[in-house]
């Protein structure tokens, strides 16, 4: 029975293996290939959206990934290399949103949640407590709480 | 009467229409909205698919309304896409340009071979940088450009019927008033 899973195990994984493709080669210079992998980072694949540029698999990202080190090569900085990539795929291919005014539900929606939250439960609290309206015992009932009190706990009946 | 036991009900309806909104109304999160609308068809000059000798370039359209459709013999939807491209040409309303993506020369003619050519002219993208310069994220999508060169629409995915009589074609009446 073991085998037969350990068999079923490694033919889980021979698919993968056979796809596996071989590296792409990277440019010879370690530091820019580092500042490429930090930048695409921060940017959304477009083709499969939930990956970064830096992890995705898609021709596109590669092709995306390509054109990133050729203006690093060429000397562009990030800040000019984002903008040139914004200016083609619109913010979305950012992965930290901007705060601008597209954004503003979703940086303070949050927020505004938290605060409407607050805003119910004073509201809620004061509401119960003007409910509750204590009233003084009377003389009479005083009395017998304190004989109530008095009487060791089991001793008591009905 | 109070209404406060509607409280959660009312929550659970806007959730679910909101949901149901956009499982139903066919809003799809893979297209993104394009930086480009309205924003003048990058340049760029690539050389003729059929006779490679020659350039294209969007500048030589200037003063006409047309089409510019992405395609590549590897895509799927493309082949899909192909004989409403042909239906569209023959009806000879807006001329249809072509930017063939990524493809190899040979193949992308043999599709044309095969499926008949919808298009006026096809440009060669070997390396894909001019589509990434119209922000491409998948083929086939389709610009409308103006005559000024301004990008009015931009469709991701199979242009349709439906798509050219609702979206476009109302543009372009727009444009050739």
């Amino acid at each position: 029975m073991k085998r037969i899973g350990l068999l079923l195990f490694i033919f889980c994984f021979l698919p993968c293996l056979a796809l596996a493709k071989e590296a792409k080669p990277l440019s010879n210079d370690p530091e820019l290939e580092k500042r490429l992998m930090a930048l695409s980072e921060q940017l959304r694949c477009l083709v499969c959206q939930n990956e970064t540029l830096a992890g995705s698999q898609a021709d596109l990202a590669e092709d995306l990934r390509g054109l990133i080190r050729e203006q690093m090569k060429a000397g562009k900085s990030d800040k000019e290399i984002v903008a040139y990539l914004t200016d083609r795929y619109g913010k979305f291919i950012l992965y930290n949103p901007p705060v601008d005014p597209t954004t503003y539900l979703l940086w303070f929606g949050p927020f505004v949640f938290l605060l409407a939250g607050l805003v119910f439960l004073f509201r809620y609290l004061k509401q119960r407590r003007e409910l509750i309206t204590e009233e003084p015992l009377s003389a009479a009932e005083r009395r017998r709480a304190e004989t109530l009190l008095k009487t060791a706990p089991g001793k008591e009946t009905a | 009467m109070n209404m406060r036991f509607a409280i959660p009900l009312i929550i659970f309806l806007v959730i679910a229409g909101f949901l149901a909104s956009r499982l139903r109304g066919g809003y799809d999160p893979h297209i993104i909205p394009s930086a480009l609308i309205n924003k003048p068809a990058p340049e760029f000059q690539l050389q003729e698919l059929r006779n490679p000798t020659q350039t294209f370039s969007p500048k030589q359209m200037r003063g006409k309304v047309w089409l510019l459709n992405v395609w590549a013999s590897w895509c799927v939807g493309c082949r899909e896409e192909h004989p409403f491209l042909i239906e569209l040409s023959k009806s000879g309303g807006i001329p249809l340009y072509g930017l063939n993506w990524k493809d190899k020369r040979e193949d992308a003619l043999a599709v044309l071979e095969q499926m008949g050519d919808p298009y006026v002219l096809n440009v060669s993208d070997f390396d894909g940088r001019v589509a990434i310069d119209y922000g491409i994220t998948g083929a086939p999508e389709t610009y409308l450009i103006d005559q000024n060169g301004i990008i009015r629409y931009k469709e991701v995915g199979q242009l349709t019927p439906e798509i050219m009589e609702k979206k476009i074609l109302p543009i372009v009446m727009g444009l050739n008033k």
